[in-house]
């Protein structure tokens, strides 16, 4: 197979044609154009640039966690998980453009493994258990991918809507294996010793239960953050671009739509089931409440907000789904109301920047920037090619 | 060093170290300090300075679980209110953070990371729901926080050796199913009955419960999923069962669900919510929203037995109920005062009990050692007593069976009490406690 230039992934024309489906969808390319653009101080080739964005992202994220407090550290925890799985959505939304309302139950699948591998008198080591939710979920995802292939729009939304709901109901059928409704705990793996004397070195804060589990979330999320960004630039996310723009022309190029569309949910189902296991660690519970159509629809309000079919735009969706309800519930309390009153307005006040977010930025927040960014470019170059 | 940069150090000292005694000591104008009798408060441990306490909790304030629900912090409030006016515990005013978990326990232990971690409290107490309380318990007993009164009748929160640090409340589950289904096989010997559950530890721990007296009687065992709103299937199979008295282990909002079906199913058998799914109040109001009004109150509930541990608001001549009637007016809250707020009210009662018990400077252990040591002797206003000692970390040994009339209700038996497992039900020896003349309790401090 040679290597397919379908007009839409061509960086140029996704630029230039401002008429394109979506403007989200123009905007998800920009960075490949940036890349393509080449004048930049980061290295031309993919691998190379992302594995430097890794490390800096690293030592980034170790200099957040280490001079932020214990709860801050916690909360990292979360946006971690919402992201892991917000990242994985945003390449089956944004990069394929298939609808999943059932993510949330893919996390559930990850976050049960990991609570059942854990919960032995000798556990295995995490690596495996986390690679194992993966592995199971992605199977899941593989069987839903096989059904959600031959669907489209809102009858794969459907499809995978049957998936949130009929799936946490599993939880209550199997009582006695899967805990019923009252979940399983989920026992918190041991920090090793090598992990507190590394940060008593480094930053002499003392290694709490709290902060090892925010450094393993952190740690996942970079590596499936590396995977994804490679997976998007490379000739697979390319092609995927193909199928969700142009699917005649993709089929006459030799494209087989209904391959790509299970194998982009395949790795957006790998994605949800180490953000389940995550999740897992995090709460410390997995039980069928936390699991519900709420999740996968928070998934997908992240992945919107954010910008679809950036990754920065999931971590940044992720963020807001952490930090905006309780930043506008502390907001409502310094007001004088009382925590119920604060707890429901800020509800209301989340609702309307999102509507807010839709009316004005509707490729997203990133998505917009970049928009912004591309218009001025474009308009720089109009103006010398006409000088 | 000046003076003052000394006493910074050992003020960030004492705000982020658990064992501070020493620290304040050294920080306390020099002097003094350390002594357990010194009549001086001191900062003890994380969460108590000297003038205040910081309590927290996590409850559904939105969400399906908040109708009844949320109004239970209100009442914690309005108590933690009225003994502050009065001086608050040992001087030290209580400052009660509670935070909106929507029943789910994410967002739970989300929540009750911030408020150890951030909010730093002295300890958490009325934690509501089993699945949302369930994600925190490893957490709390780790940090070596204590848990104090979990809003649910679950047998999670009596495990002493697992989570020492966490204590149950009301009467379980299971001690409510056996003490109804003692009640049930002597006064209704030939009824056939049905069984309506949640299919959680709630129905199962009842129904466990009810079968030890009632294992011959029981011709059908329904169970509800909780979300699933549609319970018709549930309630025909115990019409065509041929149950003619269904007792159910639900949640209010399922009892009005099914007394709505039976209605439009034309099947009348004798009805007996738990305690939890019996509030006649909330009850009605959900029959209200869900008959989209053609039924305005709770009039259907008329007749309905239940079971009940502390007074509320059908009995407005308890001294209990006067005095959280009282508390409530004077707290100023908006609202009428309600079943839910007076359990808020009974549980910060416990809790000011526990803080007094605890000592003057008391650390988080010490706090847990009062429960265990004095908490089985606490008079208030639960009917029967605790069951609190080194061994168990249960909540109230039991209630009596009553009879729903109005707004009101009528006693049916004694007290009653007993245990988990096959122990015996016996008739409390205990009187009915009344409330002191201030409406604050006055506990000896364990040592």
């Amino acid at each position: 197979m040679s290597d397919l230039q379908t007009p839409a992934s061509s960086p140029t024309a996704g630029a230039a044609t401002s008429d394109a489906p979506s403007t989200a969808t123009a905007a998800s390319n920009a960075s490949s154009a940036q890349a393509a653009g080449g004048r930049t101080f980061l290295p031309r080739n993919t691998l190379l640039r992302h594995l430097l964005v890794l490390v800096v992202c690293a030592v980034a994220a170790v200099i957040l966690l280490e001079s932020t407090d214990l709860g801050f550290n916690a909360q990292i925890g979360y946006v971690a998980f919402y992201a892991i799985a917000a990242g994985g959505l945003t390449l089956l939304t944004g990069l394929n453009g298939q609808i999943s309302l059932g993510h949330g139950a893919l996390m559930a699948v990850g976050a049960y493994t990991t609570a059942l591998m854990l919960d032995v008198d000798e556990p295995l080591p995490l690596i495996v258990i986390f690679l194992a939710a993966i592995v199971l979920t992605s199977l899941v995802g593989a069987v839903v991918g096989v059904a959600a292939a031959r669907l489209h729009g809102p009858y794969l939304a459907g499809a995978t809507l049957a998936l949130a709901v009929g799936l946490p109901g599993l939880a209550l059928y199997f009582r006695d294996f899967l805990g019923g409704e009252q979940g399983l705990t989920v026992s918190s793996p041991e920090r090793p010793d090598w992990f507190v004397e590394g940060i008593r070195t480094l930053s002499g804060n003392s290694a709490s239960g709290v902060k090892w589990i925010a450094y393993i979330a952190v740690a996942c999320l970079l590596i499936t953050y590396f995977l994804l960004a490679n997976l998007m630039r490379s000739r697979v996310g390319r092609t995927w671009r193909a199928v969700r723009d142009q699917e005649v022309a993709a089929e006459l190029a030799g494209i087989n739509l209904g391959t790509w569309r299970v194998l982009a949910f395949l790795v957006s189902a790998a994605a949800a089931g180490l953000a389940g296991a995550v999740l897992a660690l995090v709460v410390r519970l997995t039980a069928p409440t936390a699991f519900t159509i709420v999740l996968s629809l928070s998934l997908l309000t992240a992945i919107v907000i954010g910008g679809l079919g950036s990754l920065l735009g999931a971590l940044i969706g992720s963020a807001l789904l952490v930090f905006l309800p309780r930043t506008l519930r502390d907001a409502g309390e310094s007001l004088n109301m009382d925590a119920a009153q604060a707890a429901e307005i800020s509800y209301v006040v989340y609702g309307v920047i999102l509507v807010l977010v839709m009316l004005f930025a509707p490729a997203g927040l990133v998505g917009s920037i970049r928009l912004a960014w591309m218009k001025q470019r474009a308009r720089r170059a109009g103006a010398r090619t006409g000088g | 060093m000046t003076r003052s940069s000394r006493r910074l150090v050992s003020f960030v000292a004492a705000a982020t170290v658990a064992t501070t005694l020493a620290a304040c000591g050294g920080g306390d104008s020099g002097g003094g300090g350390g002594g357990g009798d010194s009549a001086e408060n001191e900062a003890s441990d994380i969460g108590i300075t000297e003038d205040s306490i910081k309590l927290g909790a996590h409850y559904p304030l939105t969400g399906v679980a908040a109708p009844g629900y949320s109004e239970i912090p209100t009442g914690v409030q309005a108590y933690f209110d009225f003994v502050n006016a009065n001086g608050g515990v040992n001087g030290r005013q209580i400052e009660f953070v509670y935070r909106d978990d929507a029943y789910n326990p994410t967002n739970t232990s989300q929540v009750v990371n911030q408020l150890v971690l951030e909010d730093e409290v002295f300890a958490i107490m009325s934690g509501l729901g089993t699945p949302t309380h369930n994600a925190v318990t490893d957490f709390l007993n780790s940090e070596g926080v204590p848990d104090l009164f979990v809003s649910s009748g679950s047998r999670l929160w009596d495990d002493p050796e697992e989570k020492p640090y966490t204590f149950g409340w009301q009467p379980d589950y299971e001690i409510e199913g056996k003490i109804i289904g003692q009640y049930v096989a002597e006064n209704f010997p030939d009824a056939k009955v049905g069984l309506f559950l949640q299919g959680d530890d709630f129905g199962e721990d009842g129904s466990a419960g009810a079968r030890q007296f009632l294992e011959d009687q029981i011709v059908a065992e329904e169970t509800y999923v909780p979300g699933n709103t549609d319970v018709r299937p549930q309630i025909s199979a115990l019409q065509a069962a041929g149950a003619d008295f269904v007792l159910g282990f639900n949640v209010p909002s399922y009892t009005a669900l099914s007394q709505l079906t039976a209605l439009q199913l034309g099947y009348d058998p004798q009805w007996f919510y738990s305690n939890v799914g019996s509030d006649p109040v909330l009850v009605g109001s959900l029959l209200a929203r869900f008959s989209e009004g053609a039924i305005s109150d709770a009039s259907l509930l008329d007749g309905v037995l239940t079971t009940e541990y502390i007074p509320g608001v059908d009995n407005p001549d308890n001294e209990w109920t006067q005095l959280w009637q009282r508390v409530w007016d004077e707290s100023g809250q908006e609202g009428e005062l309600s079943n839910y707020r007076a359990y808020g009210m009974s549980q910060a009662y416990t809790m000011v009990q526990a803080l007094q018990a605890a000592g003057q400077n008391p650390t988080r252990d010490d706090l847990v050692a009062a429960v265990e040591q004095a908490g089985g002797e606490w008079e208030g206003p639960g009917f029967a007593p605790f069951r609190y000692s080194e061994d168990s970390h249960a909540g109230y040994s039991g209630m009596l069976v009553s009879r729903l009339l109005g707004q009101g209700s009528e006693e049916l038996t004694p007290v009653l009490v007993t245990d988990n497992g096959d122990a015996e039900i016996t008739e409390a020896e205990n009187e009915p406690a009344s409330p002191p003349e201030s409406g604050i309790p006055d506990e000896e401090p364990i040592n």
